[in-house]
């Protein structure tokens, strides 16, 4: 008798937390930083983990929150992997992002290089997950392959055909992915040719990894962003790219439909119209060479072009 | 300049102008901290108070739920979360089912082995003295476990508290916030910040926890384990 | 279940069993850092550890030295060595090692403490010298718990290497960062598992050791009284 009683304790109390659970899950007692439609709908603006990101992210919401929209923001939340998925359950309402990027990451088998193709091929996509793309802009961080000047030097580097009955002397580094996307080293092979490198070092996406690994010589060639202030900071060579194998990368706000409204659109629209190429690299480097914050970078930008 | 990075210099370890422009987010980031942690804690502790007392009604359960709890444990922390991603997103839900099952080996263990730990004599006295079981059980037998419960709770604190950390990795993380602001901008200083607060943070936690026992169990002489 | 079969199928495939981001090659890339990473650590914390246990010089330290050390994020400690020293095994040994470190000191400062004053009398009684009670009487005396606490410092270890892949470096957990980047969810889950397994096994196989390594006199009940026995009678 008193030994069911304490098993019943157990049983009951198992049973009142897994109520609780429930409870807990319907009601958003928990949750944080998700947009909760609770009155004016909050967006909410979400980043990847590099300064580009964290810097036109921070732009993003300084106008929204200048036009009058409650504005949320989790920056520097990790990779693509985690960020996009994010924004399709709608954790998140709004991205900075390139359009040649997401649409290899919605279609791994994508081929599409100019910016028309890309965005016809991605729209229907986004739709389809309850997302739109709004305005591009000019400005473009494309993926590129960058050596050391040593390097170059060394083995006559410019173009990327140069790498030709030279890659297998060299140990190329870039994210994983670059081992299975269209774009990466398949698309050496068979756009340019080029025979199968001596190794690939999985590292990151032009992040801290592959400046280190490209700088202390643990890599030959690396995958960076074009516009990256590494490049300038420490003199690599960007090889030439001659003929097309990377997607365009034009910078692009990717939102939840329901959360764009013209409000919204508007807002961002005239930061993605002024944004250029040149710009973009010039405020990367004030971040990642001189260290200021991203926050202050751009709102420095935004009051300058009159957006603030 | 191709020979390798820069190399950095004691003094910028800690650049202590970007603490002073910084100061809000590394109070918001400790807060968090302190929430996620105890959240898990007191989702732990819910969870394992039950699977305990079900681990002492029938030994032949110890076995079983403690070798669960102890596959749980060996999850690498970096995939759990990756893992969990699809269902709960990035939602707090994701860091605290994470953070909690790792609490679990740590909590039940230390709960069975006090419980267990209970004098014979002690037991056979209440219950000659007409204790019903549940009464035996809070008013005799969990004061006395208290001691090695509590041992157990410090454990799972500190843990949890570097734990927490990893979270960042899917946009939570309190003081592990400031780990991936600086390897974004490699830059040491936030890194620093971090692993300097969430170690003192683990130790006045533990502090408090062992003040805690001693005023909760004056009867023991020393502070548990 | 569509995912467990994704998983078993990447499991099996022999493609996934050779080649140099093989399974074999990744098991053996992270028993190295592993296997390194707790033989510093043990070289570092034994002699500290057995030295207090000894003197009895700096014991509260070694005491709360294993929690203080579960205060120390390693991802932060890798993060940091990271930006400081830069790519390679550097960042990824110093985390491991600070995490192995603690259970070693506080274990074999317990282990040796623990020998009952009785016997070291009756050690010194019989005019053994300070270094001798401690390599005949208190080590031996000791080797359980030390042992125990390199297990434990290994099994977090094997766990904890995954977090090389994170700076770029090989092991099991490049299966979990590069699934997570190629959109692979078997392969994330099946490295996990790896791991898993491996961190299982290390348990396993240290606990065997341990009973192998206990000094047969030791083995079973009584420790203290079996090497009371074994003075006593030789005395």
């Amino acid at each position: 008798m008193r030994r069911i009683r304490l098993g019943g304790v157990a049983v009951a109390a198992c049973l009142a937390l897994l109520l609780a659970a429930c409870g807990g899950g319907g009601d958003n007692a928990l949750e944080g930083g998700g947009s909760q439609d609770n009155g004016g709908a909050t967006v909410t603006v979400g980043s990847t983990n590099f300064s580009e990101q964290l810097i036109l992210a921070e732009m993003y919401a300084a106008v929204l929150e200048k036009a009058g929209v409650k504005v949320d923001t989790r920056l520097n939340l990790g990779a693509r992997e985690v960020v996009f998925p994010a924004l399709e359950k709608g954790d998140i309402d709004l991205l900075p992002e390139y359009n040649g990027s997401v649409l290899s990451f919605l279609d791994p088998k994508a081929t599409q290089t100019t910016s028309e193709e890309v965005n016809t091929a991605l729209a229907p996509l986004l739709d389809a997950k309850g997302l739109v793309a709004l305005d591009e802009s000019p400005a473009e961080d494309k993926d590129g392959w960058a050596v050391t000047k040593e390097t170059a030097d060394k083995y006559g580097l410019a173009k990327l055909d140069d790498l030709k009955g030279k890659a297998h002397e060299l140990v190329v580094g870039g994210p994983p992915e670059l081992k299975t996307r269209p774009a990466g080293l398949p698309g050496l092979k068979k756009v340019y040719g080029i025979e199968d490198f001596k190794e690939f070092k999985a590292l990151d996406a032009g992040g801290p990894l592959t400046t280190s690994a490209l700088n202390k010589g643990d890599i030959d060639v690396g995958r960076v962003f074009t516009t990256q202030g590494a490049i300038a900071e420490n003199g690599w060579v960007l090889l030439e790219e001659t003929k097309p194998l990377e997607p365009a990368q034009n910078i692009v706000p990717i939102g939840r439909k329901d959360a764009m409204t013209d409000q919204v659109k508007q807002a961002l629209n005239a930061i993605s119209a002024k944004i250029t190429t040149e710009e973009l690299t010039k405020l990367n480097k004030l971040v990642d060479v001189d260290k200021q914050d991203p926050e202050k970078v751009a709102n420095d930008w935004l009051t300058q072009q009159g957006l603030l | 300049m191709t020979d390798g990075p820069a190399p950095v210099l004691a003094a910028e370890l800690i650049r202590w102008s970007w603490v002073g422009d910084h100061l809000d987010d590394i109070r918001d980031a400790l807060v968090q901290h302190i929430e996620l942690t105890g959240l898990a804690l007191l989702f732990g502790l819910l969870l394992a108070f039950p699977l305990a007392l079900a681990a002492v009604q029938w030994p032949r359960l110890y076995g079983p739920i403690l070798g669960f709890a102890g596959v749980l444990f060996t999850i690498p922390s970096l995939a759990l979360f990756i893992l969990l991603i699809p269902f709960t997103g990035l939602q707090i839900q994701t860091a605290l089912i994470g953070l909690t099952i790792y609490t679990l080996l740590i909590l039940v263990r230390n709960m069975v082995e006090g419980l267990r730990g209970v004098d014979r004599d002690v037991r056979e006295a209440a219950q000659a003295m007409g204790y019903t079981r549940a009464r035996q059980l809070f008013q005799v037998e969990l004061p006395l476990a208290l001691p090695v419960i509590i041992a157990g709770v410090r454990i799972a604190t500190v843990t949890t508290i570097g734990l927490v950390t990893v979270t960042a990795l899917i946009g939570w993380g309190g003081l592990g916030q400031l780990f991936i602001n600086g390897f974004t901008l490699n830059f040491p200083t936030p890194i620093v910040v971090g692993i300097v607060l969430s170690a003192l943070l683990a130790f006045t936690a533990d502090l408090l926890l062992v003040g805690l026992q001693q005023r909760l169990t004056p009867w023991a002489r020393s502070g548990g384990r | 279940m569509g995912v467990v079969n994704d998983v078993v199928a990447w499991l099996t495939d022999p493609a996934q069993w050779s080649g140099p981001d093989g399974i074999p090659v990744r098991t053996l890339q992270h028993l190295y850092y592993s296997l390194l990473a707790t033989a510093i650590a043990g070289a570092i914390a034994l002699p500290i550890g057995i030295y207090i246990g000894h003197t009895g010089r700096g014991a509260l330290f070694a005491v709360n030295l294993t929690n203080l050390g579960r205060a120390i994020p390693s991802l932060g400690i890798i993060i940091l060595m990271f930006t400081l020293v830069g790519f390679g095994l550097v960042p990824v040994l110093v985390a491991l090692v600070a995490l192995a470190v603690p259970p070693i000191v506080t274990n074999s400062y317990v282990g040796v403490r623990s020998v009952d004053r009785d016997v070291r009398d009756a050690a010194e009684g019989m005019g053994m010298r300070g270094r001798q009670v401690l390599w005949q009487v208190e080590l031996p005396v000791a080797t359980p718990l030390i042992m125990a606490g390199i297990r434990t410092s290994a099994v977090q270890v094997v766990a904890t290497a995954t977090l090389a892949a994170y700076v770029g470096l090989g092991g099991l957990g490049r299966y979990l960062i590069d699934g997570l980047s190629q959109r692979d969810l078997p392969q994330v889950v099946g490295g996990a598992i790896l791991v898993a397994v491996l961190s299982l096994l290390t348990e396993l196989v240290l606990g065997r050791v341990q009973t192998l390594v206990v000094p047969r006199g030791l083995a079973g009940q009584g420790a203290d009284a079996a090497v009371r026995a074994k003075v006593e009678k030789a005395a």
